[in-house]
């Protein structure tokens, strides 16, 4: 429980922050703009403070914005940190980056995952962690021995479209996942969509070319 | 989206069969480690024709054995499986020797009794996976190695 709670603030935290700081700098602009309107009636002897309220509004609508983009990423930030408590699994979305599930999932398929405490059974699909492997694979539970005593459970999984049992793939001399291995069950899927991360993690220059676009489209937006 | 295609597979209420006979108990054997091992020859029936929606990719059956020894309450082993790619492939007969080899964590399973269960999981075009199972029993071990 303390976790979540911990997560929700730390979340909420900046966004609060850039609903004030966006209140905060909206409302003496518009003091001002009203000020320099009245000073357009007047000569040109009032140019110098005319300029520097220019000056000012020009800050803060670059700060306005500054501001806003902060809101959409902490938003994005709380949505992904609220699908994280929800499912109660690490990384509540992964992508398929193999074919060793096909025809079922293909590479750029984005599956759903959820982690309970129910046991684990034979014909799930699991993502799963390999000691010392980075990427996690998910595959079908094949075998399932499930200990009496202790509730501990050894657990083979295989691809669908791979010939072996992944044995190949645990650490050397490891036979059997076992639960602390797994990371969530695939409950749900959508195809393609993961293309978009798949492109972005294999071609890194299109990441920037879209973080640059995303960038100028905010300072050049009219609100 | 993904939501209403899995809402409108929950309408569907499928009305699946299976049957499966154990042909013949072609090797017994207690391995050089000291785990049982078998290899059987099974008659495998099915009709799941009624589990397809407009919704689902394929099918992915598996036959599993199931017992219990006194070390492990549970033990599922997975014997054989397919992919099921549409409706008219949905009800079929095969007769075939267990794909997976069958090894127990020990060497329990002279004489033992086992459920043979058939699972079927819905891989749908878009949206939630869900799964179910025929469970059939009275299958059981030779007395013997053989």
């Amino acid at each position: 429980m303390l976790r979540r709670n911990e997560a929700v603030n730390w979340a909420f935290a900046p966004l609060n922050l850039c609903i004030y700081l966006q209140i905060a700098i909206a409302k003496p602009e518009e003091e001002k703009q009203s000020e320099k309107e009245t000073e357009r009636g007047k000569e040109m002897g009032w140019i110098g403070d005319t300029v520097d309220s220019i000056k000012s509004i020009q800050i803060r609508q670059l700060l306005t914005q500054a501001v806003s983009l902060g809101m959409i990423v902490t938003s994005a930030l709380i949505i992904w940190k609220a699908l994280v408590c929800i499912t109660g699994s690490e990384s509540p979305v992964v992508v398929v980056l193999s074919g060793s599930m096909e025809p079922g999932f293909k590479r750029g398929d984005i599956l759903f995952l959820h982690m309970s405490k129910d046991p684990i059974r034979s014909g799930e699909i699991v993502v799963f962690n390999v000691d010392g492997r980075e990427i996690p694979i998910v595959h079908r539970v094949i075998k399932v021995h499930e200990r009496e005593d202790s509730g501990e459970v050894d657990v083979l999984t295989k691809g669908d479209n791979n010939n072996g049992d992944d044995r190949l793939l645990y650490a050397q001399g490891q036979q059997w996942l076992h639960r602390h291995h797994i990371m969530g069950r695939a409950v749900g899927f959508l195809p393609y969509v993961g293309w978009v991360t798949i492109i972005m993690t294999e071609k890194p220059i299109i990441k920037y070319i879209l973080i640059g676009a995303l960038g100028l489209l905010v300072i050049t937006s009219k609100d | 989206m993904c939501a209403i295609t899995s809402l409108s597979d929950n309408l569907n209420t499928p009305s699946p069969s299976a049957e499966i006979q154990v042909m013949n108990i072609n090797w017994f054997q207690k391995q050089p480690q000291g785990n049982d091992e078998v290899s059987l020859t099974m008659n495998i029936s099915a009709d799941l024709q009624t589990l397809f929606t407009w919704n689902t990719k394929q099918l992915f059956i598996f036959v599993a054995a199931e017992y219990e020894t006194p070390k492990n309450s549970l033990n599922q082993v997975s014997l054989w499986d397919a992919i099921i790619p549409s409706k008219e492939h949905a009800k079929f007969w095969i007769h075939t020797s267990n794909k997976y080899r069958f090894v127990d964590q020990g060497n329990n399973l002279r004489g033992k009794e086992f459920n043979l269960t058939l699972h079927w999981h819905v891989m749908p075009k878009t949206g939630k996976m869900f799964a179910d199972k025929i469970v059939l029993t009275g299958y059981s071990f030779p007395e013997e190695y053989r």
